[in-house]
């Protein structure tokens, strides 16, 4: 579950895919995780156990959130298969 | 070095259907090693755009319609030279090439340099011969076949299938869903271009297109990738981003050396999208209407057309800046009817 390499990310939360010219833009939640992700900490249980210490949330949700934000990314060719 | 440089460029029809002589010209003029340049717009029609730019183009001559012939289009460029010196002609429209073709080796003669391909190599580019070229360069291309003929176009689509595309000789293509509609479109651009239309089978994917330059030994000068990402009605770029994609860049290096591709090019893709193969949709002749946008991400092709085209040593753009986006828009200019009268009524201004 790697971030391509060609994603850049703002800080306003714009991301852009230089190989596909494809553009997004999340919120703070998402950029938090894609943050995480382009650092290269690409593991489920990493990502949850940051969510949980940054957002003070329950891991059933925390857990939710990742997946379903994981699963966008896939959907929008962001990550390498 | 020669600074002071005459350059002619046609295709100033600057409209929602827009030419790249003005694009080519605004690159120029902007260049850092053409200083003194003094720019000859050719048009064809009295209201093309460019013609009322007067801060782009310092004199316009009109040309005979290409349909005239050789002849006309070279008593004409023989007028126009014993007036402006012309030093390099950099002709902008596929229906206008095969005359500027054949009369590279004259307009040299006369002190008029190019960066033309030969009618070969025109050709081997051609809609209908793309299949070939796509072989030989190792890119796929959609399933293709040529039709003069009602009995032509029935076996053109059973070979495509639907939906294909109807693609006129020289512009225009448009989706067919049924035998019906392919009919109407083979009626319509044949009456238009004339014959053969080409079929082509219809690839769902994104649209991916180059701009290239070629200096005629094989080598690639430049090439930058751009995704069309607002397209207008007439199937127009209206914006785009420059995209990094070292297989299309690779892709068009191959096509350029396998052609000895001299000038301007751009080369359409289709990236499919149910399993991302890249599939070469047409070879355009001449550079897009949309190469000044190639100048803004750091390779400024026309004017290293114009510096080859006069024997100057160029070298290969290494890189471009990816991430940039252009967006057109439209603008009324405000013109003095004595402009329009002297361009109608003497062929100048």
């Amino acid at each position: 579950m790697k971030l391509k390499n060609s994603v850049a990310i703002s800080d306003s939360g714009f991301i852009f895919n230089a190989a596909t010219g494809d553009s997004f833009t999340t919120n703070d939640t998402g950029r938090f995780l894609l943050s995480l992700l382009k650092e290269g900490h690409d593991e489920v249980s990493e990502l949850v156990e940051r969510m949980i210490d940054h957002y003070e949330v329950e891991r059933e949700l925390a857990e939710k959130d990742v997946l379903d934000f994981l699963s966008l990314l896939q959907q929008w060719h962001l990550l390498d298969r | 070095m020669k600074t002071h440089v005459t350059v002619a460029v046609t295709g100033l029809n600057a409209t929602d259907n827009p030419g790249p002589g003005v694009p080519v010209i605004r690159a120029l003029r902007e260049s850092t090693h053409l200083s003194d340049l003094r720019i000859v717009g050719l048009v064809y029609e009295h209201l093309e755009p460019g013609i009322f730019m007067r801060h782009l183009v310092d004199k316009v001559y009109t040309l005979p319609l290409p349909s005239l012939g050789t002849d006309a289009l070279l008593a004409r460029l023989q007028y126009i030279h014993e007036r402006e010196n012309i030093d390099v002609l950099i002709p902008n429209y596929d229906a206008e090439l095969p005359n500027f073709i054949h009369l590279q080796e004259r307009l040299s003669r006369m002190g008029i340099n190019t960066l033309l391909p030969s009618s070969d190599q025109f050709e081997r580019r051609q809609k209908y011969q793309l299949p070939e070229l796509a072989q030989q360069v190792d890119v796929a291309t959609p399933a293709t076949a040529t039709a003069r003929t009602l009995a032509e176009l029935g076996h053109a689509l059973a070979r495509t299938g639907y939906p294909a595309m109807i693609k006129g000789r020289f512009y225009e293509a448009y989706l067919a869903r049924s035998y019906e509609e392919a009919l109407g479109w083979f009626y319509k651009l044949t009456a238009k271009w004339g014959v053969p239309v080409i079929v082509q089978q219809h690839i769902q994917g994104t649209e991916l297109n180059v701009t290239a330059l070629g200096d005629g030994t094989g080598r690639l000068i430049g090439a930058v990738p751009t995704r069309k990402t607002y397209i207008t009605n007439m199937g127009k770029g209206w914006a785009g981003v420059a995209i990094e994609d070292d297989e299309i860049i690779e892709l068009t290096r191959r096509i350029v050396r396998e052609l000895k591709w001299p000038g301007g090019m751009e080369v359409e893709l289709l990236r499919d999208q149910r399993d991302d193969t890249l599939y070469l949709i047409e070879l355009n002749p001449r550079f897009p209407a949309w190469v000044y946008f190639a100048h803004g991400c750091g390779q400024n092709h026309p004017e290293a057309l114009v510096r080859i085209a006069m024997g100057q040593q160029v070298e290969p753009f290494d890189d471009y800046h990816k991430g940039k986006m252009f967006v057109r828009y439209s603008w009324d200019m405000v013109c003095d009817l004595k402009d329009f009268e002297k361009i109608s009524t003497t062929g100048e201004l």
